[in-house]
């Protein structure tokens, strides 16, 4: 069964739009019923996929699109597997009560597990509507042919009719397979890639045209009828814990509605946004101070994290004697890496809006994991899942950050308070302040070269303050689940990652611990997933490393990893160590590299110039890259000229899309390698703003990127070449290539992120001392 | 509450708010115009942008009294009887969006700085563009735009 929400949006899906490529605000009206919101039965073809009269096809997709054209990405796999033309086809993305729950986005799985399903449905629909035309036409399915959505008999083609015409307006009511929403499937096969013909080719992201000519429409925006707004007041510090409050410091504030309090949670609700603006900035609030100094000063911190007795430790992956080959190695090289915490930082901070309407909860909001907001928001106000839907609509692209979206819970808790529609949005202090940070990490490497320059042996030993990290949407870690006493008792364990490299060493070594702050909770200074959530710290740490390595033994730099990475021919079963080794050559020949050990020779006047590379993967996704710096040596300021990237994700479904995704993706770890840090003194974050957190700008940059999309699999036009994700790999090795070019450059190395000016400068001075 | 008039996009609107309130918020909560976005409500990041007088104005620090008797041009403003700015066909030529949530001020940015400086160099692009910040990081492609549009609006 389907649930009644789903039989009206069929009756009424006639009147959609199918000239843009995705559902407006004003369709989503014209779908809203009363509820209950039960889950769509991914079982049934009809939850995934319309066909209209007019032969126009939606497709209905449990993924949010933050921008980087994977909603395209869909409508191009599944369009090509049902064959109707792609702009013939929309798409629903990430609506709980319509869309069945893929669960919204996250760990780059977009296209990696989440389209094959997509892929198995549209050749079922295909499969289906052929049964439906050999049944008309009396003959059997494989005298058919079908192109663009027309069905003909392959020796009359005048004996046509279209999909529209089979199913328009009607359900399939063809029942589908399989233990989870990943597994589903139906009795069809789908295409070898040899047969697709969208895939690979670049349509246009259909999202672009209505953010460029001001018609998006926004979950920022949504305005519902006697809507009122909110803003949270925040402890000034970790910890604190709330005295009192003195609402008559805001009862005189035109418009002014209440003052919600739970616990140290407080939200003044007012009739309009600068209202409330105002209330929360003047409200007096009696707050006491935690006994214990919450965490150290930030300028403390990697002392305090390598002195901090772990809450946890991994189980050290290890091969070979470690300890031995150190003690016989020729030359031993210790090094230490630091990588602060780094915010998500969107450009617009958390926002949603609550609608009670009906004993329910109906929550606009961006959160890439909607359906985890839906079951987070009904377990915190212990309301049935079918009584709460989320509609998901575009926002600021946040990183992750909005997996754990505290918004969408005040949102949901402060409407359901009032009994009236409330819209919330985060002040952009309160964002940098409090968004959930990527977690610091403190690595130490111990390397030994043979006489003849071979690695021999690597230790690894990772620390991550990463204790009490943020789960995804769950009712009782969100923020304001800490803040209203209705935290779980006790903290998540956090989680400490090691390299992802293919290198082969004789004796190697890789342990982690995770460390905790001494206050855990209703504090700023919280972890949770920010975009590889942990590759960008350790490859920093083990391609630095690795390149140290290198030019101890005066070795090249790519000659030397591919060294590393040819000493043995095993491969797994996605061919990772042919694909790794493909990708750095094809980065090197992009580049024009010269061959040559690092630093390079000195050069006169204050512009040093360098190069360096480096590579990793995540899971079957790998890449290389490499930086091509200007190091200012007057000033200390890094510029990066040039980016190149060779990545290798299997089949591409959208090559411009895929280029602009992993762009966008090596400036954002840039900026992380160059400006990001977030800053505290001993009882809150001081970093809170653009001014005291800068980001890259247009100023920084590069001339030039280059893009190369390798296909490195040994077997490269085998008709099941996987597609896998390519959200966020290229965020791991750009840290480390902007480290090693700048050492190539200056013969100084940075370890310690950002590479701000000052330290730059700093470390090129103590060099020349 | 005053009595407030503006025009936006060449129609005048009549609104009852307070004198001090930031232009952002009339704009969109009065108006319902969906292109000036909060970003930071400091001035720092541009995604607020609105034309005035031919400068790029940030209008979350803008009281909304002193855009009284000006004319106002948002990102909805831009195109020209249906048909989209150089601008703004440069951005979908050059697909420059990712999330889209900074690029109103991107675009109205641009806008002032080529109607200032018609053609900029690499370097005024990016000085010209500095403090219009985006966090998905498409600057390469903004700068990409700017140099195609300025090259359509030349000829
Ligand atoms: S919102 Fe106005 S400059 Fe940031
Ligand atoms: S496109 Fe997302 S912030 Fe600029």
């Amino acid at each position: 069964m389907t649930s009644p929400s789903r039989r009206d949006f069929l009756k009424t899906s006639g009147f959609l739009v199918v000239s843009a490529g995705a559902i407006s605000l004003a369709d989503i009206a014209a779908v809203q019923d009363a509820g209950p919101y039960a889950d769509p039965d991914f079982r049934q073809l009809d939850s995934w996929i319309v066909i209209r009269g007019d032969n126009t096809a939606t497709f209905y997709v449990g993924k949010t699109d933050l921008g980087q054209g994977t909603g395209t990405a869909f409508r191009q796999i599944m369009s090509d597997e049902l064959d109707i033309p792609y702009d013939k086809t929309t798409v629903v993305m990430g609506r709980t009560d319509i869309t069945v729950d893929q669960g919204g986005s996250g760990g780059s799985d977009a296209l990696q597990t989440d389209g094959w399903p997509m892929r198995r449905v549209a050749a079922e629909a295909r499969r289906v509507l052929l049964e439906m035309a050999a049944t008309r036409f009396g003959v059997t399915s494989d005298r058919l042919a079908v192109s663009d959505g027309v069905i003909s008999i392959r020796n009359d083609p005048s004996r046509r009719v279209t999909y529209g015409e089979l199913i328009g307006g009607k359900r399939f009511n063809v029942a589908l397979t399989g233990k989870d929403i990943d597994a589903t499937a139906g009795i069809a096969k789908v295409k070898t890639v040899q047969e697709l013909r969208m895939v690979g080719q670049s349509p246009r992201r259909f999202d672009i045209p209505p953010k460029v000519d001001g018609s998006l429409q926004w979950a920022v925006g949504v305005k519902l009828p006697g809507m009122l707004h909110a803003r949270n007041v925040k402890p000034p510090v970790a910890g604190a814990k709330l005295l009192g409050i003195d609402e008559s410091s805001v009862r005189g504030i035109p418009g002014f509605v209440r003052v919600v309090r739970k616990g140290n949670y407080v939200a003044v609700v007012c009739e309009r946004e600068e209202q409330a603006i105002r209330a929360a900035r003047q409200l007096k609030v009696n707050w006491q101070k935690p006994p214990v100094a919450p965490f150290p000063t930030s300028e403390d911190l990697f002392d305090y994290m390598r002195g901090a007795t772990p809450t946890s430790t991994i189980a050290p992956v290890t091969s070979g004697d470690i300890d031995r080959a150190l003690a016989g190695a020729a030359k031993v090289l210790e090094a230490v890496y630091d990588v602060p915490f780094q915010g998500h930082t969107a450009i617009g901070p958390a926002h949603a809006t609550a609608d009670p309407s009906n004993d329910q909860m109906t929550i606009y909001s961006n959160d890439m994991k909607s359906y985890g907001l839906r079951n987070g928001v009904a377990q915190f106000l212990q309301m049935p899942r079918d009584r709460v839907r989320v509609i998901w609509m575009d926002g600021p692209q946040a990183f992750g950050r909005t997996a754990a979206d505290d918004a969408g819970f005040e949102a949901a808790f402060l409407a359901k308070e009032l009994g009236r529609p409330v819209r919330v949005q985060w002040m952009r202090q309160e964002e940098t302040a409090w968004d959930t940070k990527g977690p610091a990490y403190t690595i130490s490497m111990r390397g030994g070269l043979d006489g003849d320059g071979n690695l021999v042996a690597l230790n690894y030993e990772a620390r991550a303050c990463d204790h009490n990290h943020l789960g995804y949407n769950e009712p009782d870690t969100v923020l304001i689940a800490q803040l209203t006493g209705m935290r779980r008792p006790t903290p998540a364990r956090g989680g400490v990652s090691t390299p992802s490299d293919m290198y082969v060493i004789p004796n190697r070594r890789m342990a982690g611990h995770v460390v905790g702050l001494p206050v855990v909770w209703e504090t700023p200074l919280r972890t949770g997933n920010l975009r590889d959530p942990n590759g960008p710290q350790v490859t920093f740490a083990s391609e630095s490393f690795i390149d140290e390595l290198a030019a101890a033994a005066k070795a090249d730099p790519v000659a030397f990893r591919l060294k590393l990475l040819t000493a043995s021919a095993d491969d797994d079963g996605g061919f990772r160590r042919a694909r790794s080794i493909a990708v750095i050559k094809a980065a090197a020949e992009k580049y024009g590299w010269d061959a040559r050990p690092s630093p390079r020779s000195r050069r006169a006047g204050n512009i040093l110039a360098g190069r360096g590379i480096a590579y990793a993967f995540r899971n079957q996704t790998v890449v290389a890259e490499i930086a091509e710096v200007e190091v200012n040596r007057a000033t200390g300021r890094v510029w990066v000229k040039r980016l190149v990237c060779a990545h290798d994700c299997g089949l591409v479904v959208n090559p411009e899309a895929l280029r602009h995704t992993i762009e966008c993706g090596m400036l954002h770890s840039l900026s992380r390698a160059l400006h990001e840090e977030v800053r505290f003194d001993g009882e809150k974050v001081t970093s809170v703003d653009w001014v005291s957190h800068p980001t890259l700008t247009h100023a920084d940059t590069p001339e030039t990127i280059d893009v190369v999309l390798v296909n490195g699999d040994p077997n490269a036009s085998r008709p099941d070449l996987p597609h896998y994700g390519a959200g966020e790999t290229m965020c791991k090795p750009t840290i480390a290539a902007v480290a090693n070019a700048i050492y190539d450059a200056t013969g100084v190395r940075i370890r310690r992120v950002p590479f701000r000016s000052d330290r730059v400068l700093a470390a090129i001075k103590a060099r020349s001392a | 509450m005053s009595r407030i008039t503006l025009t936006v996009n060449g129609t005048p609107h009549l609104v009852d708010v307070e004198p001090s309130v930031p232009l952002l918020y009339v704009l969109r909560n009065d108006l319902g115009l969906e292109g000036p976005r909060f970003g930071c409500g400091l001035g720092q990041c541009g995604a607020c942008t609105v034309i005035i007088k031919g400068e790029a104005v940030r209008s979350c620090t803008r009281p909304v009294s002193t855009a009284q008797g000006t004319d106002i041009t948002t990102l909805e403003g831009l195109a020209r009887d249906g048909v989209l700015h150089p601008l703004q066909r440069a951005w979908i030529d050059e697909q420059v969006p990712q999330c889209g949530f900074c690029q109103n001020g991107q675009i109205l940015t641009a806008k002032a700085l080529l109607d200032r400086n018609p053609h900029p160099t690499d370097a005024e692009i990016r000085q010209g563009m500095e403090g219009a910040l985006c966090r998905c990081m498409t600057y390469y492609r903004i700068q990409a735009a700017i140099k195609r549009a300025a090259k359509e609006m030349a000829s």
